[in-house]
């Protein structure tokens, strides 16, 4: 098949740096659903203001598996601070770049880390927060999930003007 | 070591015949088949020799085979082609939910057009109840469409039986039939269809030739306009190069048929039983016994299709995908949405199609390194480790 990643991001994928959960974490972040195709969870560690450790745990595609990756590699070490202005552009712009369309799905391991720190300092503040929460709202502003007609509930064609299913006529006027 | 191809359905490679049949095409013919000269004359040769070896491989007559560019325009010109032709008579078609997109959408445009579409659910082995078929009838009805074997899961529909319906009900009745002809026996005769889609790049013939074979009577409007090349059913200049491969690829399937279709079923077999025994929690998709010998599409739980693809890629196994990931689409296949299975395991789906030239070693080297790809994925998914905790 024609190349689709780049080196970087196929290293990443095949030799995945950080796997796994830290059993005791301070911080543990989740963002994406499998119906979308990626899920991630992002475990840190946290002394001081320093990231001493960062994990993750990655149901999804060779990019999701290489952006969680690389984003362990470029959160370990920083300060809180530092980790929280670390963009999802920048990890693209590590990783080589990604594929346009994965640029959009699958590119969430800052989204991940963030909110593994916000849980961090949830937890300070005692808050708990309860994970598989705000998947709703992911699901709208992400727009990676299908599109389903309004009447009968068949998935359909993003641009279809109507549902090929129960003839209805369809507006997109949703965010995708 | 050698890659083994196992995604035959995106392609096959040509079978030597077909590549010396068409080397020797180019070096010897280069006319118009409509010209009536002397340059003109062997290149009509040529054609009509092709129709007849497609046509044998269907059982069709060879004035019922209409060349074109492959299996989407077929199924475009079929669904079309009769929508213009009865527009008068009736504008409603029938179909299923896991049709090819070339049906889908050639619908979705004739929807634009005021025609009005049911598209039939399927049960979860992914077949079309005759019954609903013949119930979904109404005196406007002019088309049905449904495939003769799915190109995602296998299944083979209960197409003869559904034409019987039609016929009685004087529908015209389609089918697209591309993932089977060549693999297994389509006899149109028995099918009882009156329009049946086919490519050559499914039978070891090249890509971007396919036929739509058309029974004498039918009403088909011409799906591109112009002059009179395939009895005024398909205008311009023949691609004759594939056409002759084409030809080839026919009669070398209906000769070697007999012995290609136990060797993929003992395969298929064994890549099934042995992945089943390996691997745990996984499906497999279709229909058991109602299916294509040589398609076999499996849903691996807790992980994502693209990364198996990539990882079996990166091992030199080759297989497709359908996840939404690769899909370009981000949307689940609509197959297996079709037949009931849940987004996340459709997330995992791997579609194996095995071909003529595979052997029992292709298929233990696939079982030799699914077990562990599988695991290093599910040792890295967030849905794995949830899962077996609350078990």
């Amino acid at each position: 098949m024609a190349q689709v990643y780049s080196n970087i991001v196929l290293d990443h994928f095949k030799n995945p740096r950080n796997v796994g959960e830290i059993a005791d974490a301070d911080g543990i972040g989740e963002v994406g659903n499998p119906v979308c195709g990626d899920m991630m969870n992002v475990f840190i560690k946290v002394e001081g203001d320093r990231l001493t450790d960062v994990k993750f745990k990655t149901f999804g595609c060779g990019a999701a598996i290489a952006v969680s990756s690389m984003i362990t590699e470029m959160a370990k070490g920083k300060t809180l601070d530092e980790a929280m202005k670390i963009s999802n552009k920048d990890v693209a712009v590590a990783l080589g770049g990604l594929p346009p369309n994965k640029l959009h799905c699958s590119n969430l391991g800052a989204d991940a880390l963030h909110s593994a720190i916000k849980d961090y300092y949830d937890r300070k503040a005692g808050k708990v927060r309860i994970l598989d929460t705000g998947k709703e709202e992911h699901i709208a502003s992400r727009g990676a999930l299908a599109c389903y007609c309004p009447y009968c509930e068949k998935q359909v064609e993003e641009e279809s003007p109507f549902c090929i299913f129960c003839g209805k006529e369809m507006s997109h006027d949703h965010d995708h | 070591m050698g890659l083994v191809f196992l995604d035959h359905l995106a392609g096959t490679p040509l079978h030597p015949k077909v590549k010396e049949a068409m080397i020797h095409h180019m070096e010897t013919v280069f006319g118009n088949p409509s010209s009536d000269h002397q340059i003109g004359q062997p290149a009509s040769q040529a054609l009509e020799k092709a129709r007849g070896q497609v046509a044998k491989l269907i059982n069709a007559q060879p004035p019922e085979i209409v060349f074109n560019s492959g299996g989407t325009e077929g199924n475009n010109h079929a669904i079309k082609g009769v929508a213009i032709g009865l527009r008068e008579k009736g504008r409603h078609i029938i179909t299923s939910n896991i049709e090819h997109k070339s049906v889908l959408n050639s619908l979705r445009t004739l929807r634009l057009l005021d025609y009005k579409v049911t598209s039939l659910d399927v049960d979860h082995y992914g077949l079309v109840d005759p019954a609903a078929v013949e119930k979904a009838i109404t005196p406007d009805t002019i088309l049905i469409s449904v495939q003769l074997a799915n190109n995602e899961i296998g299944t083979l529909e209960a197409v003869a039986d559904i034409a019987r319906i039609a016929q009685r009900r004087k529908v015209i009745m389609h089918s697209d039939a591309v993932a089977a002809v060549g693999v297994i026996p389509v006899d149109v005769q028995e099918l009882g269809v009156n329009l049946l889609s086919l490519a050559a790049n499914q039978f070891y013939g090249p890509p971007g030739v396919g036929a739509l074979y058309i029974r004498k009577g039918t009403p088909v409007w011409p799906l591109l306009d112009g002059g009179v090349q395939e009895g005024k059913r398909r205008a311009g200049s023949e691609n004759l190069i594939g056409i002759v491969g084409m030809g080839m690829a026919a009669e070398m399937a209906a000769l070697e048929m007999p012995e290609r279709l136990p060797r993929l079923r003992a395969l298929k077999e064994r890549l099934a039983q042995g992945l089943l025994a390996r691997v745990p929690e996984i499906r497999v998709n279709g229909h058991p016994t109602q299916c294509l010998p040589h398609l076999l599409s499996v849903s691996v739980e807790y992980v994502e299709g693209e990364s198996l693809m990539l990882m079996l890629d990166d091992e030199g196994i080759v297989v497709a995908t359908r996840s939404a990931c690769a899909s370009g689409s981000l949307r689940a296949s609509h197959v297996l949405i079709g037949t009931g299975l849940d987004f996340a395991t459709a997330q995992g789906t791997l579609v194996f199609t095995l071909g003529k030239d595979n052997t029992e070693a292709d298929i233990d080297r696939v079982l030799e390194l699914m077990p562990g790809v599988v695991q290093n994925l599910r040792h890295m998914s967030p849905l794995y480790k949830k899962e077996h905790a609350g078990s």
